[in-house]
This record gives C-alpha cells, structure tokens and sequence, in this order.
C-alpha cells in the first residue's frame, strides 16, 4: 500500500492542530457559516501556533516542512464543517509565489507575516469575463516613472474581504502577444485606488470571504513586480500542479467525511426495525464509493510523494483534480440521497459538505480546462 | 408521445405568462435567503385558479385532470424552482379530503384550500422511510366524543404555517398484531399543537418543513378522514398523488436550469468563442435535454393513466425517480457551464440544484422507489 510517508513529526503536529481546532474553530464553526465570514483574528491564532505557512523556508519564519503538512492542514480544516478559515489558499496556493518568485527585499518584507497571520494573502487573476480563458483579461499595469499604474476589475477571488496583500496578475497594454504581457504584482491593502468589492454569495463555501476586488489609477511601486516582468503566465503555470493538488486533496477529504458520516448514519438508523446498513443496495452502494475513494486515493498518493520529490507530475494532477472532484460530487449526491429525509436540513453535517464541494470541479481550474491539459500532454 | 390538445396548451400558456409576470427574481433570492412562504403569490395563482386544477369543481377545484395540474407545476417551476414548488405544495393535504374525506370536511376545507384562504399540511414521510406507515410518530386514542391526539412529527410538510393538517395516526393494535393507523384532519390552531422547529432545509426553503408536537390535542369524531384503521391505504393512494406532483416540479425545474443555461452559454464568449460551441459542452446540452424529454414523457404519461384509467403507483414511481434524477443532474451541469456564476446566488441554478436535491429526497429517494417498482415488475414469486 502506497501510504504517505508520515513521521512523528507529522503525527504530532496534526495532534497540536487537531487540538487547536477542536477549541478555536469547530465551536465557532456554524457562526462562522451564518455570518458568511471569519473573525480576521483566527489566521492570527492559527500562525502563533505555527500552523500557517509550514512548507515555508525557515529563514522567514516558516517551518520548512515538507508538503505533507499541506495534506494535513488540508484535512484537518476540513474536519471543523467550515471553509472560511482558508489556510490552504494562504499557505499553499499565495505564499509560494512570494517565496519562488520574490526578491530578498520583498520576502524580507512580506513572508515574516504571512506565517504570524499578520498578513493574509489572496491572488487575482479571474475577470468578469476572463474565467478559463486567462489571456482575455484586460486589467492593466503601465510603468509610470518609478510607479506602475495598475486599473482593472477581478471576480470571485477568496479571502477577497480579508486580505492584506494580492499577488495580481496584469497586463502591460503595449505588448500585443498575451501570453508574454502578464506580470505579477504585490498590492498592499489600502494603496490609494485598490477597493474591495461586496462579498459575493454563493452556494457553499459560506464563511469564506469572496469578493470583487477593483483597482482604479491604483499606483504602486516599481519594485512591488513579483517575478521577471512579462513572465506572469509561465509563474502562474509554474505554481498550479500544488493548487491543483491541493484541491484534489481538499475534495477527498470531503468526500471521505462525508461517507463516513454517512456509513455510520446507515449503521446506526433503523427502517422497518433493522439498521439501514442491512439494506443490500445500500451495502453495495457505500462499498462502491470506498472504492471509488481507495483507488483514488493510491493516485492522489503517488502524487502527492512525487510532488514532494519536486517531479513534474502537472499532467497527472491535472487528471487527479478532475477526478478527485468529480468522484466527490457524485458521493456527495449520492450519500445525501441514501440518507434521506434527514440530509434535507442544514443541520445534517453532510449538506455542507455537499455545498462546499460542488465548487471544486471549477475552480482551479475548471474540469474541462484540466481535460484540454492532458488531451495536450497526450499529444492529441 | 402525448399531444397537448387545445385546452392543455392554453393552460401551459396561462401558467407560463403568470409565472413569467409574477415570479420575480430578486424576490426568489430573497424569500430563499429568508425561508419565506410567496404569500401574495400563492393567493393570486388560487384566484386564477392555478391551484388544484385536477380537483372537482364542486368542491373548489378546476375540474380538469392531473395532466393540467402538471403542466401548471411544470410552468412554475421552470420559471422557479423555489416558488413554484411551494406554490404548489399548499394544497398537500386537499387531496386525502377529495378521496377520503365526509362531505361536511370537504365542504368546510376544500375551496378554502384551492381558493387561497387556507394553506394545508401534511406529512408524506416518516423517519427512515417513504412508506407512510412506518413508525407513525402520532398516537390517537377515544376520549368520549373526541379524539386525543399526542406525538410528534419531524418534518411536517408547511408545519407551522398551514391552517389545517392531515396527519396519520397510531389508533390502536390490528387483529394481525400491526399498528391500527388512521388518518386525521387537525386544525393547526387547536390547543396542544406547538411548532417546535421550523428546519434550516437545503432547498425547497419556501415551503416550511417542521418538527411539530401535539400535547392532547383534541379534534371532533368528525374530523377522522376515510374509516377508521384505513389510514396506511389512504395515505399510500396520497403518496402516489404527491409523486405524481413531484415529477412535474422536478420536471420544470430541471428546463428551468436549461433554459437559463442555454442563455447563458449563447452569449458568454471565452478562447474567442461562444462557449455554446465548444462540442463538449454542446453534447452536454444535448445530454440534459435528451434526459429533460425522458423525464417528460414519463411524466406526462402516468399523469395520462392517472386521468384515463388509474392512477399506476409503478409508472407515478418511475417518473418521481427519473424527473428527480434529471433535475439534480441537469442542475450540476447547469453549474458547470455557468462556471463561477453559477456557484453565486445572484444566478439562480445553484438554487435549482438545491431544490432539485431536496425534491429527490422527499417523496421517496432512489432505494424506496426502486423497492416499490421492483415490487410491481417482478410481482410474485413462487416458493
């Protein structure tokens, strides 16, 4: 069995985690979801327990752990029943670019605080009307002296509400090929013309903050490029084999919840005097999603052990986060439905779950956009 | 297939242009948000008569068949899932009066029910179960010239709400050692009846669904519906009629979720193109349509037995699972090919998801339904 290859260093940190969350988060947890936000202050008490940023060098605060501690992060959060303490995007997703791509100066400046939970991060790329078609986007940066202009609209980004710092993505208008006018930019919140929009509402994912966020003659300094100017898209590309792992990590883990609630809901419910899990068809239902999940799982292993050895495995995540989520959904709907009259109320713990993940077949990435990936690495 | 004659297709017509007219999208957001019944609404469409066609005139009713009833549930709800299904779920209990109840009952609550004046409730589903019959949570017993009526429901169709409930009770032991069940007319404001929690539900959340308790609640001897330990019968015969209802609101909302996006696909433009022409997404719009008719025709066709011959529970089974069925599916694609969008409440297939979801699991889910049909296909077999 190709198990991760946990240590007892891992083991011990998803115990202080587990503990963490048990009292800062879950009790909080259906609050949290009504309010349709999180308490600015839980990414605070998350980094002085050392739980955010873990993969991050230690020269800036990090652990430099491996991302093993992703996977459990990732796990762990989805353990509380809420989304909106977004870790992963943080951690996983916003931070690394900072560290691949940014200066000493900036690393120096930025990252001290991303693990202390000072600062929360996002990352802008989608547009109105550049989803998965990124080149369409149409905001801009124009170098203006020793400042660049940066004026545009982005949709649906996460942590919209709460971030500190966005790492966007702009184009400069006087390069005509797409592809070679992205650049990446650090924006600090409360720079003179960056405005957030009103949170945006939507079927799961409740407690975490999205929004539009607008840029409007915002000017910034020259030195907040991240990364070579022009080369945004190859950085962007460059970083998606994580996010895309850790979507299809995240998806499992909910699906994995979700079934075993769900197990155990058939075990313990009682129709016509027997438990539900009597019912054959039921059996052979909940037996055909644990094996959608263990071999699923055998994938997402492999991947996750190649990822950490820092192989290229972009066209194999790009088949796993297609894969993962849509296995997720399809246990989703069908567990709900097994349950019954029961998993119609919000208080069933598995209807948020079944929310929450009807997003993951879209977002990094939409499906389809992961199938045109692999149809190119297939040379077809 | 079914032909629509000229006074089907008129229905559909008026119930489209109502609908269309009345059914405001901003309002649909909010009520959902809220957990709020369409009062104005509902008042309006039992005026115009959109309520309880297939009922018989003289009681209040259209005097039309189920297959109108359908055709209105199928408009409204294409027009809003959310809506059009609590609409149509006000008269849940009119049914078991209409088949069952003594002419004073039906004379008392009938028109009040199809006319707007009362809402009714009802439970179509007990815990674990769709069958009617299982562990009925009600308990009646005879005191003097009344019934004393204590118990509790979990989830109690427009509980708290509605004006009259129809509710099955416990009502003593059976010769064959089985539960005696019988079947009730409550009046919601009878001393006794405590709304003790309208549930946060994942869709359907115009229509309230309650865990309602009763206290030695008493009601008049009169107010037993059909006979006395006939209720499990009664209420099977009720159940086939709420399918029947819920295919036609699955139906219409699964061509809801279609409608809105084939014109969203039509004008949003991504690699230069319309997305409504990438071949993958058509042969998925070419896939929820061709569900959108299977669930159609069996709709269509077991409201047509229910109308020409009897109603047949084993086609009424088969529709309720496949309109359902359709409707969660074509309301995830629809998601999909809206992309982001379709995952904010600001479009509203994400509510059409959530409604379709809840609408497959009342009524019977896939395992109960399919338990049933079975039954029906296979029939008996020989020891």
């Amino acid at each position: 069995m190709n198990t991760l290859p946990y240590t007892d260093q891992h083991h011990t940190f998803r115990k202080r985690l587990r503990d963490f969350l048990e009292s800062e988060v879950i009790p909080h947890a259906d609050k949290w979801e009504a309010d349709h936000m999180v308490p600015r202050d839980i990414y605070r008490k998350m980094g002085s327990e050392g739980f955010l940023c873990p993969a991050l060098s230690r020269k800036y605060g990090g652990m430099g752990g491996d991302f093993l501690y992703s996977v459990i992060v990732i796990e762990e959060i989805v353990r509380t029943n809420q989304s909106g303490l977004f870790a992963q995007l943080h951690s996983d997703v916003v931070v690394p670019y900072i560290e691949s791509y940014g200066t000493e100066e900036q690393k120096q400046k930025y990252l001290p605080g991303c693990v202390s939970g000072d600062i929360v991060t996002a990352v802008a790329m989608t547009e109105p009307d550049a989803g998965s078609d990124l080149a369409a986007m149409t905001s801009t940066a124009v170098q203006d002296g020793d400042e660049v202009v940066l004026n545009g609209a982005k949709t649906f980004i996460s942590n919209g509400i709460h971030c500190d710092l966005v790492v966007l993505a702009a184009k400069d208008p006087a390069v005509p090929t797409p592809h070679k006018s992205v650049s990446l930019y650090l924006v600090e919140d409360g720079t003179p013309g960056f405005k957030k929009g009103a949170r945006q509402e939507k079927m799961g994912l409740r407690s975490q903050d999205t929004a539009e966020l607008f840029f409007t003659n915002c000017r910034i300094p020259r030195e907040n490029l991240l990364g070579n100017k022009g080369e945004g898209f190859i950085h962007l590309m460059q970083k998606l084999q994580q996010e895309r792992l850790v979507c299809a990590v995240w998806a499992t883990a909910l699906a994995n919840r979700i079934l075993n609630w769900t197990k155990n809901y058939c075990r313990s419910t009682i129709v016509n005097r027997i438990p539900l899990s009597t019912s054959q068809a039921v059996q052979f239902a909940l037996v055909e999603m644990q094996t959608d999940l263990r071999v699923g799982s055998a994938f997402l292993n492999d991947l996750i052990i190649d990822h950490i050895e820092k192989k290229d495995v972009v066209k194999e995540t790009s088949m796993a986060k297609f894969w993962t989520t849509d296995v997720a959904n399809r246990i989703a709907n069908r567990c709900l439905e097994m349950v019954g009259d029961v998993a119609t109320r919000e208080e069933c713990p598995i209807v948020r779950m079944w929310r929450d993940v009807r997003i993951h077949t879209i977002f990094a990435g939409t499906n389809e956009i992961m199938k045109g990936i692999v149809a190119k690495f297939m040379r077809l | 297939m079914l032909q629509l004659n000229k006074s089907q297709i008129q229905i559909q017509k008026t119930a489209r242009e109502f609908a269309t007219g009345e059914f405001d999208k901003d309002m649909a957001r909010d009520l959902d948000r809220m957990a709020e019944f369409p009062k104005e609404i509902w008042k309006y469409a039992a005026e115009l008569g959109f309520i309880g066609m297939h009922f018989p005139e003289k009681y209040g009713g259209g005097g039309m068949g189920m297959i109108e009833n359908v055709l209105v549930a199928e408009e409204f709800c294409r027009k809003d899932a959310t809506i059009g299904s609590s609409v149509m779920l006000s008269d849940v209990a009119a049914d078991g009066l209409v088949r069952f109840g003594s002419d004073e009952l039906r004379r008392q609550y009938i028109a009040e029910i199809l006319e707007g004046r009362m809402r009714s409730g009802a439970a179509m589903t007990m815990p674990g179960g769709n069958d009617p019959g299982d562990a009925p949570g009600l308990t009646v017993t005879e005191a003097g010239d009344t019934w004393k009526i204590n118990g509790k429901i979990e989830g109690l169709i427009n509980g708290g709400e509605a004006d009259i409930y129809c509710l099955l009770c416990k009502s003593g032991i059976s010769d064959n050692g089985s539960d005696d069940i019988s079947m009730f007319l409550v009046e919601a404001d009878r001393p006794g009846i405590v709304c003790e929690k309208k549930h946060d539900t994942l869709g359907l959340r115009m229509t309230a669904s309650s865990r309602v308790s009763f206290h030695n609640v008493e009601v008049p001897r009169t107010n037993l519906i059909g006979r006395k330990g006939r209720g499990l019968r009664q209420a099977r015969q009720m159940l086939a009629e709420f399918q029947m209802l819920l295919s036609a609101l699955a139906l219409g909302t699964a061509q809801g979720a279609l409608d809105r996006t084939l014109a969203h696909v039509k004008q949003r433009e991504q690699f230069g193109r319309k997305i409504a022409q990438f071949q993958v997404n058509r042969h998925k719009l070419a896939a929820m349509a061709t569900q959108i008719e299977q669930a159609r025709f069996l709709t269509y066709q077991a409201a047509v037995c229910f109308d020409t011959k009897k109603p047949d529970p084993r086609l009424i089974a088969m529709a309720k699972l496949t309109a359902a069925k359709t409707a969660v599916q074509v309301a995830y694609e629809a998601i999909q090919l809206m992309g982001g969008y379709g995952f904010t409440t600001e479009y509203d297939v994400e509510r059409f998801y959530r409604d379709a979801k809840a609408l497959q699991i009342i009524g019977g889910n896939e395992r109960e339904l399919s338990d049933d049909i079975a039954e029906a296909v296979i029939g008996r077999i020989r020891k």
